[in-house]
């Protein structure tokens, strides 16, 4: 059942690729815009490569949050997952992890192309692409439960926002900390393991968070 | 056995209903009856695990329902007023994911089967959103021939259909009750069903 869960988000994502393609030239756009507006100055924008490169998947993975659960919600889909035998919350992870496929991913795979533009050395473009292999699936996990307590909500977006980015400013932290620390020479692995520590607790709690907000938000 | 014991409802401050009682045995159908406003959908919703009761309990082979979950679900299917369809998938996509959901993984075959017996054969893959409401529904109670399933809860199933259609339903309805199958349905139309026994719950 999580597999057809998967399966069937990624159908709907190919049927409507608009919605993927909004959250990828968001990212693309923000990230470009930087070096052409901040001037050729190479110190400068590899100083801050990470952090533009970071907050732009932040805000491109909050986007698409209002989608998550809104389109089911409406449709009468969601009810019926409520009603699946299967445990509410591995439908949960199953959707979040569609929805990091759908929306991470990219991201993960445009993210060492774009830090071209920012002079970045190669071995900081692979630290780069690795922190944000790890941390999208958090940006994923976290926005769930931000998605599932805000259901049905007049101005949602602007509470899923106010709900979600606390909670994600220590991914962005360390994630824009590895590349900074491998470009200063000092060792990454600390900030990496710290954003491993987070994927995984977040994949423990969030869908089970997420899912008691869903039962709460369609009683 | 699905019973219900001094059931309550309350929507903010109002009282829609208070000590509903009742029991239904395998082969029974229930017909909640009422006005528009009645509480008819939120009693739906109630037994099937949607929201909780006010006050009162449901039980389901004498235990509540909130403590089997899971198994209460798989032998349980609902269909209320959303179709619980995709408008951006086909018709035999919508019905193979949905049954997955619910449990029961079907074939393309099988599935084609069900669209056909509901009068969708040689349009399984059409997109949802071209169909009609009637087609939609259609789709949508499909779901009860894959799922093998012995209760089940059905909010207004006959809206929007056809007479040919209605009387597809009701002969679904006959065969699941006369196989020892529970029924607990909302209708605004007249229908009449010959089960073993019959309630009618009226909610004022």
């Amino acid at each position: 059942m999580f597999m057809w869960m998967i399966k069937r988000d990624l159908l709907l994502a190919m049927r409507r690729q608009s919605d993927v393609l909004t959250t990828l030239f968001f990212f693309i756009i923000v990230v470009s815009l930087f070096p052409l507006s901040v001037g050729p100055e190479m110190n400068m924008l590899r100083t801050m490569a990470p952090g533009v490169v970071w907050v732009a998947a932040l805000l491109a993975s909050m986007l698409s949050l209002g989608r998550m659960f809104s389109n089911d919600y409406l449709d009468g889909t969601l009810e019926q997952m409520l009603l699946s035998p299967q445990s509410l919350s591995f439908l949960v992870l199953g959707k979040a992890l569609a929805h990091w496929l759908v929306t991470g991913v990219p991201l993960v795979l445009m993210a060492p192309v774009l830090g071209i533009q920012y002079d970045l050395p190669v071995e900081a473009l692979f630290v780069l692409t690795a922190a944000l292999l790890l941390g999208t699936p958090v940006l994923s996990l976290i926005g769930a439960i931000g998605a599932a307590l805000t259901l049905g909500l007049r101005g949602g977006g602007v509470l899923v926002s106010l709900l979600v980015l606390p909670l994600y400013i220590p991914v962005l932290i360390f994630g824009a900390g590895a590349v900074e620390a491998n470009m200063a020479g000092v060792g990454f692995d600390a900030h990496l393991s710290l954003i491993g520590a987070f994927l995984l607790v977040s994949l423990v709690f969030a869908p089970w968070a997420a899912a008691s907000s869903l039962r709460v938000s369609l009683e | 056995m699905l019973q219900g014991i001094s059931l309550a409802c309350v929507r903010g401050d109002r009282e829609l209903f208070k000590d509903i009682n009742f029991s239904l045995e395998a082969g029974g159908l229930m017909q909640v009856r009422g006005p528009n406003g009645s509480g008819k959908t939120s009693l739906l919703r109630m037994l099937c695990g949607l929201s909780n009761p006010a006050a009162g309990e449901i039980l389901w082979n004498g235990a509540s329902i909130r403590s089997l979950n899971g198994d209460y679900f798989a032998a349980m299917t609902y269909i209320g007023h959303l179709s619980g369809t995709k408008d951006d998938l086909t018709v035999i996509e919508n019905l193979r994911i949905s049954s997955a959901l619910a449990g029961y993984e079907i074939n393309d075959t099988q599935a084609s089967e069900a669209l056909g017996y509901m009068g969708l054969g040689g349009r399984e893959v059409l997109p949802v959103k071209i169909l009609s409401q009637g087609q939609r529904r259609r789709v949508a109670l499909a779901r009860l021939l894959v799922c093998k399933t012995s209760l089940w809860i059905l909010d207004e199933p006959l809206v929007a259909l056809d007479v040919l259609a209605v009387k597809l339903i009701r002969e679904l309805l006959e065969q699941h009750l006369k196989q020892g199958g529970m029924v607990v349905m909302t209708t605004h139309q007249e229908i009449d069903l010959t089960a073993t026994s019959t309630t009618q719950l009226h909610l004022a």
